[in-house]
């Protein structure tokens, strides 16, 4: 029934993580009802808006790493392109940031 | 002084309608032209006037069974886009619930992402259910974009209906089915219109899904006229006429709506 | 959204239910599958091959993406900078009330209701120099004209075509948020001998702020999506003068069957499309709260 979907494990742990990251959010929502604050972000957010810009923002890093990889591998002149999970690293960082400090 | 500014704008004025009919009165010029007077001539009303094109496509099944597929699908995805869209938008003018903002943006999005990304999965989700090539397909894919678009024309109509009048009617024993449809609706009518002409628009106009999820059987009027424009080319007369057919739907329901038009397409806001 | 207080109710997702399920069945699970092209090479639907973010680097350093997308900020930012101040001046100009009113409505509207394809050929025909009434009149006046042969006739003809298209829509918004206006205020900037401009400045333009806005959001978005209109007058030529990015994904999709790159570069262009809806959303309902407070003084 799924098969059309071409299904892999990575994507599909990366529908989880989201899944499961959603689910928690509402039931920590239920339990405690978030307020909208003003952090670094230039509006004040809800906890719900700052999961949104974190995993936004994580998505543009990446993005961005991928993109650069090239150049980044000629200037520091190495022997292979640098791992994606550095930029992983940094992205997940960044939305912790982002949901903790936001 | 008022007299003179007043002659400006109307100079203005006319000069743009101009603008925005002289393209159309061309094509309809040729609409009435045969391909030779087309090509060899050069003239702003028919020499020889005919009316062969518009006998071609009523006549030829490949070309009227478009308009006919069209207009099914259209029909379908107005019908389903306002049945769902109705109770969600009430509920968005109404209460607030856990990710209501999130949700709205979302359905948001889904207007705002070009149909040619989707356009890939929506070919294999057809074709594994069964879909392609019927009207169903076209019309479900086309939700994509309506439902949105109705939700949030609705939803502007209705925040400017009291929220007094739902109290009144709970407390009269009304039941929230029978409340909404006897009297709900009726308050909403207009915006209810709105959504259902801006509905029947963007399935109407839409194209590049149409295309890919028909070959033969609910092949609609739009994709019916790139084949004829790539496979014979100069068939200047006959794709005048059918560009023409397929104005006319439109401009009749235009003349409908044309009170609420310019407040629909403010989505209810103002 | 308004931004007044509402009941909290739970159960009003019971009636959100069914719009989320039909979006879902159209937007959720294609979107799931988009990101699994993305990540593999699709020989046969049998043969896949997960190959990593590969696609998302081919993507990224691809110079024609580049210059689609180049092509597709200018062409939105000219469409913007036509559209709306040409719209707002025909808003202005257009009778308030009457028969007139209406025809003029009727026949400003007319344009948004063409079947996009059939625009294109519109415009095909209305720009041919053999047989076309705008081809042949400017190459009567002396202007090699042609909208298949030159890049940058090209690239106008379809820029016109869109204001053509759409500045009706900008036009219509910017005519509702002046229908809103009360005559009390016009009275009162009469009395003050206010001049038109002045008028305008402090009377008109605040008020349209908010539909100017969605004119904004809607127009940058559709251009941002033009697809259909130049597919069917230019084919994206001559060269890639008017390839736009939805034309380039179709392309690489449909005319050469590369599922993985144009997933990675459909899902590109969505985060693409996400951010500025994000921003764009978010400024117009702070404008909107805004608008509300500054409304009791």
């Amino acid at each position: 029934m799924f098969e059309w979907m071409a299904w892999t494990t990575p994507v599909a742990i990366f529908f989880t993580c989201i899944v499961l990251m959603l689910a928690g959010m509402t039931v920590w929502e239920l339990k405690s009802p978030t307020t909208m604050r003003k952090g670094f972000l230039p509006m004040a957010t809800t906890r719900g808006d700052r999961l949104f810009i974190g995993l936004l923002g994580a998505a543009y890093i990446n993005l961005a790493f991928v993109g650069m990889a090239g150049w980044i591998t000629e200037w520091l002149s190495l022997e292979q392109e640098p791992s994606i999970w550095i930029s992983f690293v940094v992205s997940m960082v960044w939305l912790v940031w982002t949901l903790r400090k936001g | 002084m008022t007299d003179r500014r007043f002659k400006k704008r109307t100079i203005f004025l006319i000069a743009y309608l101009i603008f925005a009919l002289l393209p159309i009165y061309w094509m309809v010029n040729m609409s009435f032209k045969t391909n030779q007077e087309i090509l060899s001539s050069f003239s702003l009303l028919p020499q020889a006037f005919t009316w062969d094109n518009y006998k071609t496509i009523f006549t030829d099944e490949s070309w009227y069974s478009g308009y006919i597929n069209s207009l099914i699908y259209v029909a379908i995805n107005t019908t389903i886009s306002l049945t769902v869209a109705l109770p969600a938008a009430y509920a968005f003018s109404r209460y607030s619930f856990l990710g209501d903002k999130h949700v709205f943006f979302w359905l948001l999005t889904n207007r705002m992402t070009p149909p040619a990304v989707f356009l890939l999965p929506f070919f294999q989700l057809y074709t594994t259910v069964g879909l392609m090539d019927t009207h169903l397909a076209v019309a479900l894919a086309h939700l994509l974009f309506n439902v949105p678009l109705a939700v949030w024309i609705l939803e502007g109509f209705m925040s400017g209906i009291p929220r007094e009048i739902d109290e009144t009617a709970y407390i009269d024993g009304y039941s929230f089915p029978r409340f909404f449809i006897t009297i709900f609706l009726p308050l909403i009518k207009a915006g209810v219109g709105v959504a259902a002409f801006f509905c029947f628009m963007f399935s109407w106009v839409e194209l590049l899904l149409a295309r890919t999820l028909t070959s033969v059987n609910a092949k609609p009027i739009v994709a019916t006229m790139t084949r004829t424009v790539s496979a014979s080319g100069m068939d200047w007369a006959t794709l005048a006429a059918a560009g023409v057919l397929t104005i006319v739907p439109g401009a009749i329901v235009i003349w409908f709506v044309r009170h609420y038009i310019a407040k629909g397409f403010a989505m209810g806001r103002v | 959204m308004s931004v007044t207080t509402k009941p909290v109710n739970q159960k009003a997702w019971f009636l959100i239910l069914p719009v989320f399920i039909c979006v879902a069945f159209s937007a959720i699970l294609p979107l799931m599958t988009v990101v699994n092209y993305s990540v593999q090479d699709i020989i046969s639907p049998e043969r896949r091959v997960f190959v990593g973010t590969e696609w998302f680097a081919a993507v990224m350093r691809d110079e024609d993406l580049h210059a689609a997308l180049w092509n597709q900020l200018k062409f939105s930012g000219a469409v913007l900078l036509v559209e709306i101040p040409l719209g707002i001046a025909l808003a202005l100009s257009m009778p308030a009330a009457g028969w007139k009113a209406s025809a003029t409505l009727v026949i400003v509207a007319l344009s948004l209701l063409i079947p996009w394809n059939v625009v294109g050929t519109i415009w095909q025909i209305f720009g041919r120099a053999d047989i076309g009434l705008m081809g042949a009149t400017l190459q009567r006046l002396g202007i090699e004209y042609s909208y298949t042969g030159d890049a940058l006739h090209a690239w106008l003809t379809v820029l016109l075509m869109d204001i053509w298209h759409w500045t009706p829509l900008v036009a219509l918004l910017a005519y509702a948020g002046l229908r809103s206006i009360p005559d009390a205020y016009y009275h009162a900037a009469r009395i003050d001998g206010a001049s038109k401009f002045a008028v305008f400045r402090y009377i008109q333009l605040p008020k349209m702020r908010g539909v100017l806005m969605i004119a904004v959001l809607l127009r940058f978005m559709d251009s941002f999506m033009i697809y259909t209109e130049p597919f069917v007058l230019t084919g994206g030529g001559p060269g890639n003068a008017t390839t736009f990015l939805s034309q380039y994904l179709t392309q690489k999709a449909v005319g050469q069957f590369d599922l993985g790159p144009a997933a990675a570069f459909s899902l590109i262009y969505f985060l693409i499309i996400l951010l500025f809806c994000f921003v764009l959303y978010n400024w117009m309902q702070r404008l909107g709260q805004t608008e509300k407070e500054g409304g009791h003084d």
